[in-house]
């Protein structure tokens, strides 16, 4: 995935990979029911965008058992923790571009 | 690509979820003020009603035996009062994080349980021990500094403002515990007034505003 014009990753264009990166940047790990509290949106919606993010290297991946469940973690890693900061800086930036016109 | 977009809506939306995350915001203001009815209520009831107010640690007037009626009855009171405002609490909190869209059991309701069940238990179970052995004095100070630095314990994921309802109830368990004659009455400011204030200031700060927004 490429940076686009603006400067801002395209992969933070979707509301919902953004969310996904904003909890797990103040949150250590989180499994995928605790996530999903925080979206209205299907387990399989949530689940691609969540894919979509760790074949861009900025979350990891975390699989154990609990009992005989599975259970997966989510986590940030460091390419993603610097490419989700570089992101707030460009908005920040944009924004007060768009104040000063 | 979309037309315009709104880089401060995307802002808005980062910090918004970061703090739900991250924090238990459906406590509600109501249900200080109702734990503080309760509260008071109770005290009451074992002060005049019961004449419950110890004035040493042991106190000779019923702690002749260890489970006398009116200290059976005074515990009995604190149980009701404990069950009735976790009740409400728990109802209030459900109804306010149903309102905003929100379940009302996710990981930082689980964070903030825990982070209040390890002191009060502690607590719980060492008030049981000094009934048992008849420091019926220790009751109040006893339940306050422990209920104190539970609410110490839990302010990292609420509210700023119960890190200081914590450590003002800290500071009158600690009153207590020297003039134990107060006992009753920094209980009553304690589990009482100090609910009703902060319930009504956290209403006013935070659910009023949600209000206009």
């Amino acid at each position: 995935m490429k940076i686009s014009i603006n400067g801002l990753h395209k992969a933070f264009e979707s509301r919902t990979r953004l969310g996904i990166m904003s909890v797990l940047a103040v949150n250590d790990k989180l499994d995928f029911n605790s996530l999903k509290d925080y979206f209205n949106i299907t387990d399989g919606k949530l689940a691609s965008q969540l894919k979509v993010l760790e074949k861009e290297g900025f979350i990891g991946v975390k699989k154990s058992f609990i009992g005989r469940k599975p259970n997966t973690k989510y986590f940030m890693t460091k390419a993603g923790k610097k490419a989700f900061n570089d992101h707030l800086k460009t908005l920040e930036k944009l924004i007060k571009s768009q104040k000063q016109t | 690509m979309k037309e315009s977009p709104d880089y401060a809506r995307d802002l808005i939306e980062i910090r918004s979820m970061m703090e739900r995350s991250t924090k238990f915001l459906s406590l509600s203001g109501l249900a200080g003020v109702m734990a503080g009815i309760y509260a008071l209520s109770g005290a009451w009831i074992s002060y005049q009603v019961l004449d419950f107010n110890p004035t040493g640690l042991a106190d000779s007037t019923i702690s002749a035996e260890p489970l006398s009626p009116t200290l059976l009855r005074v515990v009995l009171i604190a149980i009701a009062v404990l069950i009735l405002a976790l009740g409400t609490a728990v109802f209030l909190s459900w109804k306010k994080a149903s309102k905003s869209g929100e379940k009302l059991w996710n990981a930082t309701t689980r964070r903030v349980i825990n982070a209040m069940a390890i002191p009060l238990v502690a607590g719980g179970l060492l008030i049981v021990a000094m009934i048992a052995k008849g420091l019926t004095g220790f009751m109040a100070p006893f339940s306050l500094l422990f209920y104190g630095l539970a609410l110490y314990n839990a302010s990292k994921f609420t509210y700023e403002e119960v890190k200081y309802m914590g450590l003002i109830e800290i500071a009158l368990g600690l009153f207590s515990s020297y003039y134990i004659e107060y006992g009753t009455l920094c209980w009553a400011i304690g589990f009482g007034g100090v609910h009703i204030i902060y319930g009504i200031y956290l209403h006013y700060k935070y659910e009023k505003s949600e209000n206009i927004n």
